[in-house]
């Protein structure tokens, strides 16, 4: 009985240590920002490897859930003879929710995994410490610049999967279905507000975008520096930023849109 | 080097791409954009109520689409809605005593204008005005009517 709430509290410890461990190394990844500015090349070769391989995941599947979102609501809206509303609900739910979060979880499983996989071998093969034997700073020269273009990449491809998804969803209604064209794009501008929601889903890309990046760099940082510690924690980083990304937007919407 | 060039050049072209998609949905999605489309002749019609008809609603004639709402306006002198339809060039010979009526296409649908054919000789063209017009069906005032009707004949 005792030994069981020994276990519990040793549990609890062990997750604050993390925390306080994940904010001290988003801290020092701050830090470096300034370093960062002088030496602008690290941080193009990094938005290549995490936006530019990017694009073609988070476009294709934009283009398909705006395609799948206007077959199925014009199903649902037609039986109110309310098709022409279609191009509204193909653009909001796209700009408010499945733009930032579904390119959030590609994000996550796409860039987050291959980031604690790299920094966690990069640690397992000795490199940082390397690194720090010949007195340069691992975190400022490695995990900062992929931050940084993590923070950069993410609300550049929510906007891109929502725009796809848009016009994937007016080829089907439109292209398609038989909507017509000038009621698709004038409800939609009528009835989405370029702060209300434009505005906010950029922000909750953002705000997903770091998070998902921290998330990954830190698993990597702090994985166990063997085969095994790597693979557990790549798992680690595409779990927990999906649960992030999903506790979070909750919290977000509540935030934005909830009065 | 090469490589780093062609690594830029895609940055750039994935920044670009970014942007352009963020500007999409600013200006497409959101309703920061005022363009009209400049083809088609340009006819004014009156009304004293337009309901919640909007630009770029369907202009029609025997149901088929025949224009768009290009622009609506507020004249001020007359308390009156100006609502300038552009029609479709190809449609020539439409009559200038032409009756316009805004419709609600459904229940929940969003609301059109639809043309009657007069029996003019003369056919309307750019800048004209149609003098026969019916406002929007408010539904509140519709059920207000009728409620007033039957309290009228319960006093009887």
């Amino acid at each position: 009985m005792l030994e069981q709430v020994v276990r519990l509290g040793r549990a609890g410890i062990g997750i604050i240590e993390r925390l306080g461990r994940g904010h001290l190394l988003l801290w020092h990844i701050l830090g470096g920002l300034g370093a960062l500015s002088v030496r602008p090349g690290l941080l193009i070769r990094q938005i290549y490897s995490v936006g530019v391989h990017s694009m073609l995941i988070v476009g294709v599947s934009g283009t398909f859930v705006g395609m799948v979102l206007a077959l199925q609501g014009f199903y649902i809206l037609s039986q109110f003879g309310a098709e022409q509303t279609l191009g509204v609900m193909v653009a909001a739910s796209l700009v408010r929710e499945l733009g930032p979060v579904v390119a959030a979880l590609l994000f996550a499983g796409r860039v987050g995994s291959a980031l604690t996989a790299e920094i966690g071998l990069m640690k397992a093969t000795e490199q940082l410490s390397g690194l720090e034997m010949m007195a340069v700073n691992p975190v400022k020269r490695v995990l900062t610049p992929r931050f940084l273009a993590g923070f950069i990449s993410m609300p550049l491809l929510a906007a891109l999967f929502s725009a796809l998804g848009v016009l994937g969803g007016f080829f089907v209604g439109v292209g398609l279905l038989g909507v017509d064209e000038g009621a698709f794009w004038s409800q939609m501008q009528a009835k989405i507000d370029l702060h209300e929601d434009v505005y906010n889903g950029v922000i909750k890309s953002l705000v997903f975008g770091v998070v998902c990046t921290w998330i990954a760099l830190f698993q990597g940082y702090d994985a166990t520096p063997t085969s095994e510690g790597v693979s557990r924690a790549t798992t680690r980083t595409v779990v927990h930023s999906s649960l992030a990304v999903l506790g979070l937007d909750f919290v977000l919407t509540a935030l934005m849109f909830g009065d | 080097m090469v490589q780093n060039r062609s690594v830029e050049l895609l940055v750039g072209v994935f920044m670009a791409a970014g942007l352009v998609a963020l500007f999409f949905l600013a200006m497409q999605v959101g309703n920061l954009s005022a363009s009209t489309n400049g083809e088609g002749y340009l006819v004014t019609a009156r009304f004293d109520n337009i309901g919640s008809l909007k630009e770029k609603a369907p202009v029609t004639m025997a149901g088929v689409r025949v224009g768009r709402v290009s622009a609506i306006g507020f004249d001020q002198a007359t308390y009156e809605a100006v609502v300038t339809l552009s029609i479709d060039p190809k449609y020539v010979t439409i009559p200038d005593d032409t009756f316009a009526k805004i419709f609600t296409a459904g229940l929940l649908g969003e609301q059109y204008v639809g043309l009657d054919p007069g029996g003019s000789e003369e056919y309307l063209k750019h800048g004209d005005q149609l003098a026969l017009t019916q406002s929007a069906l408010v539904l509140e005032e519709i059920i207000g009517q009728f409620l007033f009707s039957k309290a009228e004949e319960g006093v009887e």
